[in-house]
């Protein structure tokens, strides 16, 4: 399961509102427990496939470097990834699959139908091995801000360690 | 010097986010890495024994795989490796 705030949720799709037509991404930094993803902040990243940034992404490694090191200095790991599939399904494709390498990870992914965010799916990434990984449906739950209110701790991740 | 380890493969470093080596170079860096946790070399390595295509190595903030010596450069305790597993995909 991928657990994310509301506002985490709300940025993600605005990401991809903001990029369309090209496709965004960016990482997902928080906690895995007990296979949860649950995250504590969505990272934007540039999308270096300028050659065909309608339909392809990829986030140089410099970047991720950066983010990674910014996720040591909060206590959080990199939990997952998000791109944005303009005028798309929010379905994985073949270059999604192929391109996947961290397990465990989700991958969420925002249809944008002309510029506007519709169906937003998160997939996980399971397996061992490049041999035996697949990208199975996950669901997402969303936490509204009335429930931090409601409950202070709420699904609030502090520091993972 | 420190090694940082990506969170799929902690699993394979007894859940480290960062292993400290001893080495004098990238090459054995990465040496003293598999044999501290030998799990991890067959996710690192291709049967031929070269670095998977989509992992990446980055000492400091340079690819391992431009840099002039490559696997020969030199290291010190200061410097700080990276591995990070490419991320890429599209509709």
């Amino acid at each position: 399961m991928l657990k994310l705030k509301e506002q985490t949720y709300d940025a993600i799709r605005r990401h991809g509102e903001e990029t369309y037509p090209h496709e965004c991404c960016g990482v997902l930094l928080g906690c895995s427990v007990d296979g949860v993803n649950a995250v504590e902040d969505a990272i934007r990243a540039g999308n270096t496939r300028t050659d065909s940034a309608h339909n392809r992404y990829h986030i140089a490694p410099q970047e991720l470097i950066k983010i990674q090191r910014l996720g040591r200095e909060r206590g959080l790991d990199i939990v997952g990834f998000y791109h944005s599939h303009p005028d798309h399904p929010a379905r994985w494709s073949q270059t999604d699959f192929a391109e996947a390498h961290w397990l465990g990870c989700s991958y969420v992914i925002t249809a944008v139908e002309k510029g506007v965010a519709q169906q937003t799916n998160s997939f996980h990434l399971s397996g061992s091995t490049e041999e035996d990984k697949a990208l199975m449906d996950e669901p997402i739950a969303v936490e509204q801000q009335s429930d931090s209110l409601h409950h202070p701790a709420g699904m609030q991740v502090e520091r993972c360690r | 010097m420190n090694i940082h380890i990506p969170t799929p493969l902690r699993v394979y470093s007894d859940k480290q986010d960062t292993v400290r080596v001893n080495a004098t170079t990238v090459g054995e860096a990465l040496d003293a890495l598999t044999a501290k946790h030998p799990e991890l070399k067959k996710h690192l390595y291709s049967d031929e024994g070269k670095l998977r295509s989509f992992v990446n190595v980055y000492l400091n903030d340079e690819d391992i795989r431009y840099l002039p010596e490559k696997e020969s450069t030199k290291v010190s305790e200061k410097d700080a490796l990276s591995i990070i597993p490419s991320i890429a995909g599209g509709s």
